[in-house]
């Protein structure tokens, strides 16, 4: 192209100050977490660790609350995500495929969760799971997150059915499978890779979610690895950098691999691949 | 993610079978009833709760106060201050962050070399616990620690550690920055797809009718731009309006109040303070607001591209 040298060079400083803002804080925090105490004493912190060192980690797993956040973070995300599929495959297939009076309703219910403010639903779902003993359970929360997920999931999915070729339910239809026997024989293995992308990102709205666990979960024993996080900070003065800088890149990690999961399996041509073939 | 912005695939099959009507409904079942319970009622309950005196206890009586609340909220400086504060907020990080990400989604979508990089690093602050990314700027902003005063220092723009995120003068500039670091590479990338849509045969013909740069971007690239911008900035706009966990964690609103967004101001009325109803009528007004807005901005920028 014909961009002046000038421009270029401009271009490139532009992008390294974009790199540097984006990632200098996630460098800053994974070099913190591998940081020995002393090294956070030192008047001059560097951007890398003299020596890396492992005992923040070792530190933040031996904290008690933080393992236990994580186990309930672990199962509320993993209950969530599995629900949320069992509840969003057959309503994006209808989405997808019928047209219903449901679906306008529904596309519009899609929207609106997106807008409210959830302050708004929050206290009349702690009026309503209170009476069923349901607050401070990780089933109450379970609950929660896998309506309020839904929405997103049935936005995401409806377009991976959409991109089923009709032709191989029809041809499915000739063979004499009804229905249910279509969906499951031929629309779900399909639509592994849009039920793989719909089940991370369910997973991780629940892994991250903070303001219904923090309002729901009141109960030390129940707490979702976010709560413990912000306690950890909340008590200033006497906090541990290291350990809280490490916890905090394992709570990250399964954002991380959900992205490089995510890369390689979208793009692959599962579906075309199927009607040519 | 981008798939809030791709309708839905149109319908082939014509309308109104009623065979289809009832498989719709049978497949539908499943979600319709924890949906109605847990979604749909609760935001009925939660907008009429505002008109209530409704407080946390363990028996909720509830009383019909009509405009009680919202005329105490009126009354009420803390709750203009949490609005001017939740204004100043949103429209800084939807703003800043939208002419960053529009002038990087320009430059990545040229030739140049760290693209892949770029792509790649620019999801994960979206993916990011908010929590996790509010302790690690609560980390970098550090008074004593924090590497930004650090460097502040060598370069020798202030002589004396700023305490950033508790200061009163620079805890909102401050709020603001880490609200951009996270929403910006999600528009970035948003309006990079909306940019690689654009067909390129526009611009060659642009060229060959001697348009400079300059009005290639204000005659084709804005304009076709249009639908994607109006979808990530009304989005930006309300996600960062109702937004909570970030600044709850890096500074619960403090210090002084000065960052007290509404849905911190309501999350205290509500469970601080156990004022239901209060908080309730605070979660109403923020509907209203969000109802004009995309009632003027949509209706202005979607006709104008008609």
């Amino acid at each position: 192209m014909r961009t002046k040298p000038a421009t270029r060079f401009l271009q490139y400083v532009a992008v390294i100050c974009y790199l540097v803002f984006l990632g200098f804080p996630l460098l800053w925090l994974i070099s913190s977490s591998l940081k020995s105490p002393q090294e956070f004493a030192s008047i001059t912190p560097s951007i890398l660790p003299k020596h890396f060192d492992l005992s923040n980690y070792s530190d933040a797993l031996n904290e008690q609350g933080l393992v236990r956040g994580l186990g309930n973070s672990l199962q509320i995300s993993i209950y969530s995500t599995i629900l949320v599929l069992i509840v969003a495959l057959p309503v994006s297939y209808a989405l997808a495929r019928f047209r219903s009076r449901l679906r306008p309703l529904t596309n519009g219910w899609i929207l609106v969760s997106q807008v409210f403010p959830v302050i708004l639903i929050v206290i009349p779902l702690f009026m309503i799971l209170r009476p069923l003993h349901l607050t401070n359970t990780i089933p109450g929360v379970v609950i929660v997150y896998t309506v309020w997920s839904l929405p997103f999931a049935l936005w995401m999915l409806q377009g991976y059915v959409a991109a089923v070729p009709r032709e191989l339910e029809e041809a499915a239809s000739v063979d004499g499978a009804g229905r249910i026997r279509t969906i499951v024989s031929i629309v779900m293995p399909l639509l592994r890779p849009g039920l793989i992308a719909t089940a991370m990102f369910t997973f991780i709205s629940a892994w991250n979610e903070f303001f219904f666990a923090l309002v729901l979960l009141q109960d030390p024993q129940l707490k979702t690895l976010p709560l413990v996080l912000a306690r950890f900070v909340g008590a200033e003065g006497q906090v541990q950098f290291g350990p809280l800088a490490a916890a905090s890149v394992l709570a990250t990690v399964p954002s991380l691999v959900f992205f490089a999961f995510l890369q390689r399996r979208l793009t692959s041509g599962l579906l075309s691949g199927a009607v040519k073939g | 993610m981008t798939a809030t912005l791709t309708a839905p695939a149109p319908l082939k099959k014509k309308p109104g079978k009623p065979k289809q009507n009832r498989e719709a409904i049978l497949l539908f079942l499943p979600a319709l009833l924890p949906v109605l319970i847990l979604s749909v009622y609760p935001l009925i309950r939660g907008i009429a709760l505002g008109f209530t005196d409704a407080r946390a206890g363990l028996h909720v009586q509830t009383n019909f106060v009509g405009f009680e609340n919202f005329s105490k909220l009126l009354h009420n400086n803390l709750f203009w201050d949490s609005f001017r504060i939740g204004v100043i907020w949103t429209l800084s990080v939807t703003i800043l962050q939208f002419v960053a990400a529009l002038g990087l989604a320009l430059l990545l979508n040229t030739d140049l070399k760290f693209r892949g990089v770029a792509r790649t690093l620019a999801l994960i602050p979206w993916a990011m616990p908010p929590v996790v990314v509010a302790i690690m700027w609560r980390l970098l902003l550090h008074p004593t620690n924090g590497p930004v005063n650090e460097i502040l220092q060598k370069l020798h723009l202030t002589d004396h550690p700023i305490n950033f995120l508790g200061d009163f003068s620079t805890a909102l500039p401050a709020v603001i920055v880490v609200g951009i670091w996270v929403g910006m590479p999600m528009t970035t990338v948003t309006l990079l797809a909306g940019l690689q849509s654009i067909d390129r045969t526009l611009y060659e013909a642009a060229a060959v009718d001697g348009a400079g740069a300059w009005s290639q971007f204000w005659n084709i690239t804005l304009p076709q731009l249009r639908t994607v911008i109006v979808a990530i900035t009304s989005l930006d706009m309300i996600w960062n309006f109702n937004s909570f966990g970030l600044v709850y964690v890096l500074t619960a609103g403090g210090p002084g109040g000065k960052t007290m967004l509404p849905m911190l101001f309501a999350y205290n009325e509500a469970f601080r303070y156990g004022n239901f109803g209060m908080a309730a009528a605070m979660g109403d007004v923020m509907v209203v607001i969000i109802i004009v807005f995309l009632f003027f901005y949509l209706r202005n920028r979607l006709r104008s591209e008609a």
